[in-house]
């Protein structure tokens, strides 16, 4: 299949980011691929999370924080002047650690991102399609208009990933998707990645290092630094990674020997 | 819990409890007598058993409506405001304080406030009107915390799931926070008008009339309500005067329960659709 | 502490490792020893032994399966299971020539040898060290020392040819020896797969710590 569109989806430069005066992350560059599952990984505090929420603008919305260097998003970059931060979170969706549905019913949450965009198409038909793209559809197609609250853990994180396929972006970053469920649950949001992202570019953080292993095609390894910064150690494929990383910190790591 | 700290909290709880059916036990029985169809229908007159809260119901009920109607939107748009929209600096800080502080001002205070400002700089005479103002002031401080605090406790992760679906901030308001919102709002609403149904002293200092024998029939009109006829009637000598003060108390009271139980059956309502 | 548990697993493996190495060592010096001086008691004892090299073989194949399924190891944890899994089994095979080369001693009984044997012994010595330097170079995680080990195998190799053809003229010359030249034949033969695989495991040892396979004796038969 010949494709024009170039491999990287994002190209991370020279990221500097700033709580304040607090410097959280330190000249990060990377490369995040298009259709391929990217897992960030390292040990807590090292700003994964505030990472993930660069590639969707998110921490725009904390006060004082400021972003150096940038991000390329397909060429154009994501905090240039002309670009809308809500028109960006539409086409990068973005799931959490904890499930988080609306206190409304089923299919008001997956609904949701279509009312506020102006969908304009059949609302049930995009409903039934997210629900089926995140193996969901045969589970609740007979109570659509129930709590969303009624369903089990990992249920309501399928619905979570439902509601963000909902307005079809072509990113999804994951914030620890599968850390707040039970092992059986988790392994159904794996195989759901793993089918996403066929059409979809997905960034996952994780601090489970069999799950990165499991259902990422890439790695990156981010580390906190003396300064307190967070910086990027090691970035490669992760069969490469696991078996036979280049730095002996992401050894360090990834051998649990790092203390 | 130790059995010496059980049984004060039992003792309390029992006097606590006592104080108030004895207070509720002791209207009752004064008023039975004179809760009849004449209590609602008839104006108050000179003698008791002519003598009803007629004026004084349609007036708390014009007066009431009035108030929701301004305090309503004014505080749960404060509310939103100062919590959603204002920036976080001294100034916002400053009138959060003072909004607290308000709401605990003795009530004469607004009484005078509302003579002043609203009876006579803006000429609205002693009318309906004037006193649904005085007791919107009244009231706001009320509203306005009882709906921030609302919405405060509207976890942050609906928001967040809202924004990253890519919504502006008004949309995430009117969709997600506002609706979780909501029964606190209510609940709000609820003690603002409760507390605004049972206040006399501004309304006398509004109204200064307690003897009326006829309805408001628009916002310009003199009035009286209940809170004042009451008063009017237990400052009368005779005795039947002080059973019929403690007929109007049932009914005052019979209107405040109902007031809030059906803002408890709604916010039940909302809850329930939330978080089952 | 991060997997003390793990570590020392890992330890007590690579010393049952080294242990197993040590018997098969023997076992190649005994065989031979043993046809040598003609010491059937040797060869007998060379041959039983045999069954507990297996039987070690499996007890390590089957501690790294557990390790790999309790742990989950990764990088060079990963690389040290899987190596020495490897190393166990090419450690036994090489045990099964020692056995097959005890077991020809006692086919030959009391027959005389050929000749004296000088070229056979040298090719055990060889190997034997050969397996000593790959083993301490898996001790020591030592890359250079393993490539060492390449170099003694084009030696193992040369005495090897020489030996082929010594006995071929033996054959040729005298059809009667046939029998007993193809036994030593057989016995030159199982030393030179013996060296090979030492070198196999030389491999293993630079897998093991670059997480590269190299074919390290590439071009030989």
């Amino acid at each position: 299949m010949t494709s024009e569109k170039p491999s990287a989806r994002f190209k991370a430069d020279n990221l500097n980011f700033y709580y304040g005066t607090f410097k959280a992350l330190k000249n990060i560059s990377l490369e995040v691929k298009r259709n391929k599952v990217t897992a960030l990984i390292g040990p807590s505090g090292c700003g994964k999370s505030t990472f993930l929420r660069c590639f969707n603008r998110m921490n725009d919305l904390i006060p004082h924080t400021r972003v150096e260097g940038n991000i390329l998003f397909d060429g154009n970059d994501l905090y240039g002047p002309t670009v809308d931060p809500v028109e960006i979170r539409s086409r990068i969706g973005m799931v959490f650690q904890k499930p988080n549905p609306f206190p409304k019913s089923i299919f008001d949450n997956v609904a949701f991102g279509l009312k506020i965009n102006g969908y304009k198409g059949d609302h049930k038909e995009a409903v039934e399609r997210s629900l089926r793209r995140a193996a969901l559809w045969n589970e609740v197609k007979d109570r659509l208009n129930k709590s969303a609250y009624a369903l089990s853990g990992g249920q309501q994180q399928r619905l979570c990933i439902a509601r963000a396929l909902a307005v079809e972006p072509e990113v999804i970053l994951m914030d620890e998707p599968a850390s707040a469920l039970d092992p059986i649950a988790t392994l159904a949001i794996e195989e759901l990645i793993r089918d996403l992202v066929r059409d979809v570019t997905i960034l996952i953080v994780t601090h489970n290092m069999q799950q990165a292993a499991r259902v990422s095609d890439e790695t990156a390894f981010l580390m906190v630094g003396e300064d307190r910064a967070g910086y990027l150690v090691e970035h490669g494929d992760t069969g490469q990674i696991f078996t036979n990383p280049r730095d002996e910190k992401t050894e360090a790591y990834i051998t649990g020997r790092f203390s | 819990m130790g059995k010496g700290a059980y049984v004060v909290f039992i003792l309390t709880f029992i006097a606590g409890i006592f104080g108030l059916v004895t207070l509720l036990a002791q209207v009752l029985i004064q008023g039975w007598d004179w809760l009849t169809p004449g209590l609602i229908f008839n104006y108050p007159s000179r003698f008791p058993s002519q003598a009803g809260l007629r004026s004084a119901l349609m007036g708390t009920v014009w007066v009431m409506s009035i108030t929701a109607g301004f305090s309503i939107p004014i505080g749960i748009g404060a509310a939103i405001y100062l919590e959603e929209y204002a920036p976080k600096n001294w100034l916002t800080r400053l009138i959060e304080v003072n909004i607290s502080n308000l709401a605990g001002v003795p009530s004469i205070i607004y009484g005078l406030l509302g003579l002043a400002l609203f009876v006579q700089w803006l000429a609205l005479g002693r009318s309906v009107l004037a006193g649904a103002l005085t007791m919107t002031l009244l009231i706001l401080p009320i509203i306005i915390l009882a709906s921030r605090e609302a919405i405060r406790a509207v976890p942050r992760t609906y928001r967040e799931a809202a924004y990253a679906l890519g919504a502006t901030h008004w949309q995430v308001d009117k969709s997600v926070t506002l609706p979780a919102a909501f029964p606190g709002i209510l609940t709000g609403i609820i003690l603002g008008m409760s507390r605004a149904i049972g206040e006399s002293a501004p309304m006398i200092a509004i109204s200064a009339l307690v003897y009326l024998t006829f309805v408001p029939s628009s916002p310009m009109d003199r009035f009286t309500v209940l809170p004042i006829q009451i008063f009017n009637w237990i400052s009368r000598p005779q005795e039947d005067f002080r059973s019929l003060a403690a007929a109007g108390i049932v009914v005052l009271l019979v209107i405040l329960l109902s007031m809030n139980g059906i803002a408890i059956y709604l916010r039940n309502r909302f809850q329930k659709r939330s978080h089952d | 502490m991060p997997r003390l548990d793990f570590d020392r697993s890992l330890r007590i493996l690579q010393d049952e490792l080294l242990a197993l190495g040590s018997m098969v060592e023997k076992a190649v010096i005994n065989s031979v020893d043993s046809l040598k001086r003609r010491d059937l008691e040797l060869s007998r004892q060379v041959v039983q032994q045999d069954d507990v090299i297996d039987k070690m073989r499996y007890e390590i194949e089957e501690k790294c399966i557990d390790l790999i399924a309790k742990q989950q190891p990764f990088a060079q944890d990963l690389r040290t299971v899987i190596a020495t899994l490897h190393i166990a089994v090419e450690l036994e095979r090489m045990g099964d020539y020692a056995e097959g080369i005890a077991k020809i001693s006692l086919l030959m009984g009391d027959q005389a040898p050929l000749k004296p044997l000088i070229d056979i012994p040298r090719m055990a010595d060889k190997a034997t060290k050969m397996l000593r330097r790959a083993l301490d170079a898996l001790v020591n995680r030592d890359v250079v020392a393993a490539k060492v080990v390449c170099n003694d195998d084009d030696e193992v190799d040369a005495l090897y040819d020489q030996v082929y053809r010594e006995l071929l003229t033996f054959m040729i010359q005298d059809p009667k020896t046939i029998q007993r030249a193809t036994y030593l034949l057989w016995v030159a033969h199982d030393l030179e797969r013996t060296a090979d695989r030492a070198t196999n495991i030389a491999e293993r040892v630079i897998y093991l710590v670059t997480g590269k396979l190299v074919e390290l004796n590439v071009g030989k038969g």
